[in-house]
């Protein structure tokens, strides 16, 4: 008998859980707020849902309810991304040892 | 060229691997920044994979590339001008639009399965089907509670928990519909189940979010962190997403791992602090009658001689702290203090501030090296060989209460052990209880000091006297 493609994909979630919670353990306490903000850049990655839902069916540009929510959702995820990684980026700067000569 | 489905799902699996990478480089500030662009290099592969699949390239194209670079442009935006001291309220905004994307994507893939091989109208997969509700109700409670979450931490919306009669009864059956309404959406495929379960789930996300108060909001944002996390995975099942799936799954487990370290500074349970309330209570009366009991108060040259002549002095930071934007006159202060060559030390409590490592942000962005920052466990026994702690801006974790009185609701909550310390300086604008509405002990002590001032101004201050 076959095994259906969901039990896999079921494997693999379930696994990732495991993962998830070994490295955010491992994360130092100071840096829990980077970890929010990456963890909310890197699920933005529904952006990828989002593209195939505004490009879906259609190659005229009458776009149908789907398409367009599907544009809204790109933009929305977009802002998370680009916010997200970029501010992640800026407090990361800022954490700094400190310097020896002192 | 439209790229194989097996080759594009290989690639989002890297790009699952480098989001695993990304949070794994969080372990310390040095792999730190590598670790964001590890994010960086899996975001990319993802979103160029995905155009690549697809391939057939119409008009919408441009209006794809449009919407993302709107979208990107206001996000750099954002990220370039926002305060370190916003950071709760940025946090809580971002997953208000995960949480809104997740609805978009599901809303979009229930009116046009086809799209996403998930069958036609009316015959949707029912495994689909099932994911698919999930992923957008939790999308949408994701949503509206977060937008609260945001208003409440924006001083938009009070602060102080909304609580009426039957709240409990009436969330439990509203959860209780979700359920009935998708196994209705189920069997019969009829959209008008599949709004209505939209709109409960908005509503639910409202009122989950309204009874917590103010000072619990680093557990709130951490629980919707978790539940953007379920919703991206929910939507990633439907669409067979194995990069969508993994991140899903770290994000939620994250969240949920940040919601729990939280709880337990507070000694309080996930569920007490979800059904919410919490220092809405009346003052009790043996408390009110404390507040007649004499306060040594000081000034700026007081608080200067206190430590100039100490040798160690820990600095303790809360909430107050952000309000008053004191972090860089703090360091100021340090900076002058240890050209006296004073040692000085910074002690953070789990649940200091409105979300998780607020206060380290706010150090770091005043320069304050992250190796003179210390969490409670480490420093909590140096208290007791310390010349002055100088608390600015907290009060609820220093509270002796919490070991000495049973009564108290902060009893067994673990806090800094601020009253071993010789001598100890309250920066506080009065005397007024903290969030807990609980008075304070150590206001009334022998060798505590009381500075009442905003932060800022009183740091400034003391740094002049030195």
């Amino acid at each position: 008998m076959e095994i259906d493609p969901f039990i896999f994909r079921l494997s693999i979630f379930i696994l990732s859980i495991f993962i998830g919670y070994y490295v955010v353990w491992s994360v130092t306490p100071s840096l829990h707020t980077p970890l929010m903000s990456v963890t909310n850049a890197i699920s933005s990655v529904i952006i990828v849902g989002a593209i195939i839902a505004g490009l879906a069916g259609n190659s005229d540009s009458d776009f149908t309810i789907s398409n367009i929510l599907g544009f809204l959702a790109i933009s929305l995820a977009a802002v998370n991304i680009f916010g997200g990684f970029l501010v992640t980026q800026r407090m990361l700067q800022m954490y700094k040892k400190k310097k020896k000569d002192k | 060229m439209i790229m194989s489905a097996n080759l594009s799902a290989i690639f989002y699996l890297i790009s699952g691997v480098l989001f695993i990478l990304a949070l794994r480089g969080l372990s310390s500030p040095e792999t730190s920044r590598q670790g964001n662009f590890f994010g960086i290099l899996g975001m990319t592969i993802a979103i160029t994979v995905t155009f690549l699949s697809i391939g057939s390239f119409s008009t919408g194209l441009i209006y794809v590339l449009i919407f993302l670079l709107i979208g990107g442009l206001i996000g750099a935006f954002i990220a370039y001008k926002i305060p370190m001291t916003a950071m709760p309220e940025l946090v809580a905004g971002f997953h208000s639009l995960v949480g809104l994307s997740a609805v978009l994507v599901a809303i979009s893939a229930f009116l046009n399965p086809e799209a996403f091989n998930l069958g036609s109208i009316g015959n949707i997969k029912l495994a689909s089907l099932i994911e698919m509700s999930i992923g957008a109700a939790i999308g949408a409670i994701t949503f509206s509670g977060s937008i609260i979450a945001f208003l409440k931490l924006q001083g938009i919306m009070s602060g102080s928990p909304i609580t009426f009669r039957g709240q409990h009864l009436l969330n439990a059956l509203l959860l209780i519909l979700i359920v009935v309404l998708t196994y209705l959406l189920c069997s019969t495929q009829s959209s008008n189940f599949f709004w209505i379960l939209l709109a409960i789930s908005f509503l639910i996300g409202f009122l989950l979010i309204i009874p917590i108060g103010g000072a619990d909001m680093p557990v709130v944002i951490s629980m919707l962190n978790s539940y953007s996390g379920w919703a991206a995975a929910g939507i990633g099942f439907t669409l067979e997403n194995s990069a969508l799936i993994i991140t899903g799954a770290l994000v939620g487990s994250s969240g949920a791992i940040l919601s729990y370290i939280m709880c337990k500074g507070m000694n309080r349970s996930f569920f007490n602090v979800i059904l919410g309330g919490f220092g809405a209570t009346e003052q009790s009366e043996s408390s009110r009658d404390k507040e007649h009991r004499p306060v040594k108060s000081g000034n700026a040259e007081d608080a200067a001689f206190l430590m100039k002549n100490a040798s160690s002095v820990i600095i303790v930071p809360g909430y107050g702290m952000a309000v008053a934007q004191a972090q860089h006159a703090l360091r100021e202060m340090v900076d002058t203090l240890k050209k006296n060559d004073i040692k000085v030390t910074y002690a953070i409590h789990p649940v200091a501030g409105r979300m998780p490592g607020h206060m380290n942000v706010l150090l770091a962005e005043a320069n304050v090296p992250y190796d003179e920052v210390f969490e409670l466990e480490e420093i909590n026994n140096d208290f007791a060989n310390a010349d002055v702690a100088f608390v600015i801006g907290a009060n609820d974790v220093t509270n002796p209460a919490a070991k000495s009185d049973p009564q108290s609701p902060i009893y067994g909550m673990p806090i800094l052990d601020v009253e071993k310390c010789k001598s100890v300086l309250f920066v506080k604008r009065s005397l007024s209880p903290g969030y807990a509405g609980i008075d304070n002990d150590l206001f009334y002590k022998e060798n505590t000091l009381m500075l009442f001032a905003d932060a800022k101004k009183m740091t400034e201050e003391i740094t002049k006297n030195l």
